[in-house]
């Protein structure tokens, strides 16, 4: 297979890389960047472990090839904190006990950040709704919609 | 067999061309040669790794320009490439098309519809496909382009079968065009699925036009009930040029129960999806009813 050469940016620093056509995108975030936050999980599109923001939208890393984000804008969870100070969405996290075994708590919270970006002020049923693709088989839904709610009432005060 | 879906194992050539042109081009080239087009991949990708469907080469759509618009100043016209989520996010759809908007909402999750598209909704012709429903009831049409020239259907007619559309290997959808609404039209779209995200057991959308109190013109389709999704054609027209009242939607909703073909499968029953059916045509007339204007 001819390798392809792509360009593109993750979580501010732009890489270039070489590419097979078959290659997934999780599979270089995780085998050739070394950012292992992003999780494999089921492969198909249900559990949402692999969420990475493209473009600042939450997208399935499992089933998005490399080769397509040439000039796109990837975040991983790594990409989040500001050095040591994390993102809000993590200290709601920590302080709402929103993780369990952590498997799932990566692409819950980038997924949770998409979400206040596209509607800040979110009632139990609409997060609820957007976070149904993101699976916590620890069943730790509680807390996490609590985080959640917790950073909208900050974001608003 | 395990399969290993951490991988795609399979090997084929990844063209990424710039304009609608070269996709014209390539498509043309590589007709008769197992190219396909790669618009979300969330249908396509999980097909690729756990089936035995295989590729030589994967063309990639979505950042084509000219498929990559949403035009809503005579009716509502959705270019190929753009993903679900972009739609349900315009007025005018939640407004005016509101089976449309709600089968989009109730589609997977938000990191899937981000990704997928209504021309792959349509082109995959999976039975239980959410957005077919609305579309056919909307009277939506899509449009193929290939080198040798443009064809258009109505959406009903593009679907074949289960997984099968009319699409040749060289063409390409650009669009989906909706007609715009009357106005004095009213529609709706449900969805029962086992949970939220799930894929239905049985989808359906209505589109109706009133006239004072009765309904001048209807559409009644029904998804995971057949091979394809279905207008049940008797049941429109028990409803048609009638004056509307409960008891009416009832007989409606019986014959459309009686006029589905539904099967048994992992995702439900013939007898629990002919009962739900009724029960489901019957909210779903009354809400596109209400949202027409109409008075029950």
């Amino acid at each position: 297979m001819k390798k392809i050469e792509i360009e593109f940016t993750i979580n501010g620093k732009k890489r270039n890389l070489s590419v097979k056509p078959n290659d997934l995108l999780i599979n270089i975030i995780r085998n050739d960047l070394f950012l292992t936050g992003s999780k494999y999980g089921c492969g198909i599109g249900e559990c949402g472990a692999c969420t990475v923001l493209l473009n600042g939208e939450p997208v399935l890393s499992c089933l998005t090839l490399a080769a397509t984000v040439d000039g796109k804008e990837i975040t991983t969870i790594e990409g989040l904190a500001k050095g040591n100070e994390l993102h809000p969405m993590q200290i709601a996290f920590l302080k709402n006990a929103a993780v369990q075994c952590g498997f799932c708590t990566p692409s819950m919270i980038l997924t949770a950040t998409a979400l206040l970006k596209e509607n800040p002020n979110p009632t139990e049923d609409e997060i609820r709704n957007y976070m149904r693709g993101n699976i916590c088989r620890c069943t730790g839904y509680i807390q996490i919609v609590k985080a959640i709610q917790s950073c909208t009432i900050e974001q608003n005060s | 067999m395990q399969i290993n879906t951490k991988i795609l194992a399979q090997e084929f050539e990844y063209l990424a061309p710039k304009t609608l042109d070269e996709v014209l081009n390539l498509l043309g080239n590589y007709k008769g040669k197992n190219a396909r087009i790669l618009a979300g991949g969330t249908d396509l990708l999980v097909k690729l790794k756990t089936t035995d469907l295989k590729t030589n080469y994967l063309i990639n759509i979505k950042n084509i320009p000219e498929l990559n618009f949403i035009d809503t100043t005579d009716g509502l016209k959705i270019g190929a490439a753009v993903p679900l989520s972009h739609i349900e996010r315009i007025g005018k759809v939640k407004e005016k098309y509101p089976a449309l908007y709600e089968g989009i909402k109730s589609m997977a999750a938000i990191a899937v519809r981000n990704m997928g598209t209504v021309a792959g909704n349509i082109c995959n012709a999976s039975p239980a496909a959410d957005t077919i429903p609305p579309l056919i009831a909307y009277g939506a049409e899509v449009r193929l382009i290939s080198k040798r020239g443009e064809r258009r259907f109505l959406v009903e007619d593009f679907v074949a079968g289960v997984g099968k559309t009319v699409i040749e290997d060289d063409e390409l959808i650009t669009q989906v065009n909706l007609p715009e609404m009357q106005k004095n039209s009213g529609s709706a779209f449900f969805k029962k699925g086992r949970v939220k995200a799930d894929i239905a057991k049985i989808n359906l959308a209505v589109c109706l036009e009133r006239e004072d109190n009765i309904c001048k013109d209807c559409k009644i389709v029904l998804g995971s009930v057949a091979v394809k999704a279905i207008r049940v054609k008797e049941a429109e027209d028990l409803f048609k040029r009638q004056t509307v009242s409960i008891s009416l939607i009832d007989k409606i909703a019986k014959k459309a129960s009686e006029e589905i073909k539904p099967i048994d499968d992992i995702r439900s029953s013939v007898l629990y999806r002919t009962e739900i059916a009724r029960v489901m045509v019957k909210e779903t007339i009354r809400i596109a009813w209400e949202r027409s204007g109409g008075e029950l």
